[in-house]
C-alpha cells in the first residue's frame, strides 16, 4: 500500500508516475483533499480529464476503486443498498419447515448482513487490505436533487443508516471524488462539505505533455501541430469545444492514419473525431480550417 | 441605520406614554403593511423597548425588528416602515397626524421607491381618513367589483398607472400556476401505483410473520418541469419586462426557475430573484442588470447563452420563455442561428412577444421571421388575460399559438 503523499510536489509526482499530467492548482487542492479527509467536488467541461484523475489516484495509491456512476432516478436501492428478498423470502420458508415459530429471532435473521446486498456506497464504506478505497461519484448533475440528499450523510460523516439494520460507520473514510459536468448546478448544502475544483483545458504545454505521456509512440512533429491545432480551434467561437479526450483520440487517429504532420485535407477528413456537432464542424469545414492551419504552422516555425 | 447614534425619541422630554403610542401607530402601520403583528407583539414591544434601556436609534431598530419580524423576508419592509415612521422628529409627528382619524396626513411619493416601499407608503394611509359619506361609500365599493378586475386583466401593461400596475402586482402573486408534469425515473410510494414495490411488501409481510404478503404499490414520482426566462429588457420592453420577471417570481415558488435578462448582454438573475419578497427581488435583479432599458442585441445575447449557460439549465427538460419583441436592428444569420441551436436544446420553445396585441400583427420584420420558424409557440404577453392564457398553455400543449401561421399569410 502506497502511503499518502506528504507535499504538493509528491502529490504532482505522484499522479505523473500514473501518467497524469497535472498542474499545480489541481495538485494543491487533491493534497488538500487528501490530507483533510474532504471529498473533492470536480467541476468542468466533458472531456478534461475529471473522471481519470480518480482511475489515476486509485491506481497510484493501489486503493480499490469504488465507481458510482450516476443517472435520473438513482435511488438508496442501486447507490447504498438493498435487502435481497428472494433470499429472504427463502430463509421463511425454511425456518417455518423447520418449526421456527419465534418473530425475533427470524427477523434478526433475515435483515442480517448476509441478506444486505451493498451498492457502491456502501461498499466504500466498508474496511479494504489495501486502505481505505476511492469513491468515484461520476457525473452527479445527472441525477436528481432527491439524490444528492443521500449523499449529505455519506459525504459528512461517513456513514450509513440502514434502519433494519443500524449505522454503518467507515472506520477510515473513503477517499471521495466528486465529478459533474454542470449541466444542473449542484447545491450549495453539498458542494459546501467538499472542496471544490474547476478542471479547465489545459494549456499547450501540459496538452504536450499529456498527449506524450498517453501517445509515446506518435511522430513528435505531429503532436506539436495537434496541440497547436487544437488550443487555436478552441479559441474559435465553437459550442462545444474540443476536450483533452478528443484530443487523445484524434492524436491516435492520425497516428493510424500514418500521418506526419498535418494537412487541410486530412485535417477536414477527421475534423469529426475532434468536433461534435454539426454547426461547429460545418464553421470549421473548407477554407476555416486551411487558414488556421497555415497560422498555427508559420507560429511553430517562429518558435 | 446603525452609525446614527440620535437618540430616539429624539425629544427628551417625550414622556413614556407617548412612545407607547407610538409603537403602538407603529404596529399598526407595520399590520397594514402586510406584518401579521397582533397586539400582544404590541405589548412586547413596549415592554421590551422599557427593559432594553434603548440609547441609540439602532438599538431601538434591533429591539422593534426582534419583536415585529418573524421572517426573514419582512425585514424589508420593516426596514421601510421605520425609516417612514421613525426618520424625524417632525415627520414622526406628521405620521402620527395621518394615523390619527383627524387629519389626512400628507404622503410624499418619490419616483423611484425602494423594495416594499410602496406597500408600506400605501400602508400608512389606510384608515387615515375621515369615514367617507355613504354616496361616496357606495362608489368605492363599486370600484371594487369584477368588471373592475376584468378592466384591469384587459389593460395593456405599458398604459397602466402606478396604483394599477401595483395592483397588477398583486394579481399576479395571486395567479394559478401551471399544473403541467412530466414523470421522472424515480419511484415512490402510491396504494394506486402499477408497480409491486418489493422492499415495503416485504417490510409488511414480516408484520404477519410471511402468512401474509400484502403488497404495497409504487408510482413513477412527478415534478414540474423547470422553465428557464430569457427576458429582453431593452428600452421597447421595459414596460412589459419588469411585470414579467414578476410573473416569473410567482412562478418560482412551484418549480426550479433560471432567469435571465438580456439587452445588451445576457445577465443571470436567477439568484436575484430567488428571494422571497417580489419588490425587493426585483431591485435586486435591476442591479445585476447594467442594460436596463437600452438597446437590444438578440442574437449575441442568444448565442451567449447557449454557449454559457444552455448546458447548465436546460438539461432537465426545461421549457424556454423566450421574452421580446425580437425587433434587432441588424438580422444576420447569426440569429436564426442560435435561434435554431436554443431550440433543439430544450423541450418546448415559447416565444412571448408583446407586439402581438396589435391586431392587425404580421410577421414582416426581419428579426420575427428569422426567429419565428424555431420556435414551438408564439403568444403574446402585455396583459393579465394574456397571462392566465400563457398559465393554461403550459398546463397543457398548446395548439392555438403555432408559429407558422404567421409566417403563412406574409409569404
Amino acid at each position: 500500500m502506497t502511503s499518502l503523499p506528504s507535499s504538493i510536489d509528491e502529490t504532482l509526482a505522484l499522479l505523473g508516475s500514473a501518467g497524469y499530467v497535472a498542474d499545480r492548482p489541481l495538485a494543491t487542492v487533491l493534497f488538500l483533499a487528501l490530507r483533510m479527509g474532504r471529498p473533492l467536488f470536480l467541476e468542468g467541461e466533458a472531456g478534461v480529464g475529471k473522471t481519470e484523475i480518480a482511475k489515476v489516484l486509485a491506481g497510484a495509491l493501489g486503493r480499490r476503486l469504488i465507481r458510482l456512476q450516476c443517472y435520473e432516478g438513482l435511488d438508496v436501492a442501486s447507490a447504498v443498498y438493498e435487502w435481497n428478498y428472494a433470499a429472504q423470502m427463502m430463509a421463511i420458508r425454511l425456518g417455518e419447515a423447520a418449526g421456527e415459530t419465534d418473530r425475533d429471532r427470524l427477523e434478526a435473521d433475515v435483515f442480517s448482513e448476509r441478506y444486505l446486498l451493498k451498492r457502491p456506497l456502501l461498499q466504500a464504506l466498508e474496511p479494504d487490505t489495501a486502505g481505505p478505497p476511492v469513491l468515484l461519484i461520476d457525473e452527479l448533475d445527472r441525477t436528481d436533487e432527491a439524490f444528492e440528499a443521500f449523499l449529505l450523510e455519506v459525504l459528512s460523516d461517513f456513514q450509513v443508516t440502514v434502519p433494519e439494520f443500524g449505522t454503518i460507520r467507515a472506520d477510515s473514510p473513503p477517499i471521495v471524488l466528486i465529478t459533474s459536468n454542470r449541466t444542473r448546478e449542484i447545491h450549495d448544502a453539498l458542494k459546501r462539505r467538499c472542496l471544490y475544483h474547476w478542471v479547465d483545458y489545459p494549456d499547450a504545454e501540459r496538452e504536450l505533455a499529456i498527449v506524450k505521456a498517453r501517445l509515446p509512440n506518435a511522430p513528435a512533429e505531429l503532436t506539436r501541430e495537434i496541440v497547436a491545432f487544437v488550443q487555436a480551434i478552441r479559441k474559435q467561437d465553437l459550442f462545444k469545444a474540443p476536450g483533452v479526450a478528443e484530443t487523445l483520440d484524434w492524436a491516435s487517429a492520425l497516428v493510424e492514419l500514418d500521418a506526419v504532420a498535418l494537412d487541410p485535407a486530412v485535417v477536414s477528413d477527421t475534423l469529426g473525431v475532434l468536433l461534435k456537432y454539426q454547426d461547429d464542424i460545418q464553421t470549421m469545414q473548407g477554407s476555416a480550417v486551411k487558414a488556421m492551419l497555415d497560422a498555427v504552422q508559420a507560429e511553430l516555425k517562429a518558435a | 441605520m446603525q452609525g446614527d447614534r440620535r437618540t430616539v425619541p429624539p425629544d427628551d422630554a417625550a414622556p413614556a406614554g407617548h412612545l407607547a403610542d407610538n409603537i403602538a401607530y407603529f404596529a399598526r402601520a407595520l399590520r397594514t403593511a402586510g406584518l401579521p403583528v397582533g397586539p400582544g407583539a404590541v405589548v412586547d414591544a413596549i415592554a421590551a423597548v422599557e427593559a432594553a434601556h434603548i440609547g441609540t436609534r439602532a438599538d431601538f431598530y434591533w429591539t422593534l425588528h426582534a419583536i415585529f419580524v418573524t421572517k426573514h423576508a419582512q425585514s424589508v419592509i420593516f426596514d421601510q416602515a421605520f425609516r417612514l415612521f421613525w426618520r424625524r422628529r417632525a415627520l414622526v409627528e406628521k405620521l402620527i397626524a395621518a394615523l390619527s382619524p383627524i387629519a389626512p396626513g400628507e404622503q410624499t411619493s418619490k419616483d423611484k421607491p425602494k423594495p416594499g416601499a410602496e406597500r408600506v407608503a400605501t400602508a400608512f394611509p389606510t384608515g387615515t381618513r375621515e369615514p367617507p359619506p355613504p354616496k361616496r361609500a357606495l362608489e368605492l365599493s363599486a370600484q371594487f367589483t369584477m368588471s373592475d378586475r376584468e378592466r384591469l386583466a384587459s389593460r395593456d401593461f405599458a398604459q397602466m398607472s402606478a396604483a394599477e400596475i401595483a395592483e397588477a402586482k398583486q394579481l399576479i402573486a395571486r395567479l394559478v400556476l401551471p399544473q403541467d408534469k412530466v414523470t421522472t425515473r424515480r419511484w415512490r410510494a402510491d396504494p394506486r401505483g402499477r408497480r409491486i414495490d418489493a422492499r415495503a411488501s416485504f417490510r409488511r409481510a414480516l408484520a404477519t410473520g410471511g402468512h401474509f404478503v400484502d403488497l404495497a404499490w409504487r408510482q413513477r414520482a412527478e415534478r414540474h418541469p423547470p422553465v428557464v426566462a430569457l427576458v429582453d429588457i431593452s428600452g421597447s420592453m421595459a414596460d412589459y419586462s419588469r411585470l414579467f420577471l414578476h410573473f416569473l417570481h410567482a412562478l418560482a415558488e412551484r418549480r426550479p426557475v433560471a432567469s435571465f435578462v438580456f439587452g445588451t448582454r445576457l445577465t443571470n438573475v436567477t439568484r436575484a430573484l430567488a428571494r422571497r419578497d417580489p419588490d425587493e427581488a426585483l431591485a435586486s435583479a435591476s442591479l445585476l442588470a447594467k442594460d436596463w432599458e437600452g438597446g437590444t442585441r438578440v442574437a449575441a445575447s442568444l448565442a451567449q447563452f447557449n454557449r454559457q449557460w444552455s448546458r447548465r439549465v436546460l438539461g432537465q427538460g426545461a421549457i424556454v420563455l423566450l421574452f421580446t419583441d425580437g425587433l434587432e436592428r441588424e438580422v444576420t444569420p447569426e440569429l436564426g442561428a442560435a435561434m435554431d441551436r436554443l431550440h433543439r436544446s430544450c423541450r418546448r420553445l415559447v416565444w412571448l412577444n408583446p407586439l402581438l396585441r396589435y391586431d392587425g400583427f404580421q410577421a414582416r420584420a426581419g428579426g420575427i421571421r428569422a426567429m419565428l420558424p424555431h420556435v414551438d409557440e408564439f403568444r403574446t404577453m402585455h396583459n393579465l388575460n394574456a397571462m392566465t392564457a400563457l398559465v393554461a398553455a403550459l398546463s397543457v400543449k398548446g395548439e392555438d399559438a403555432d408559429p407558422r401561421r404567421w409566417l403563412l399569410p406574409a409569404a
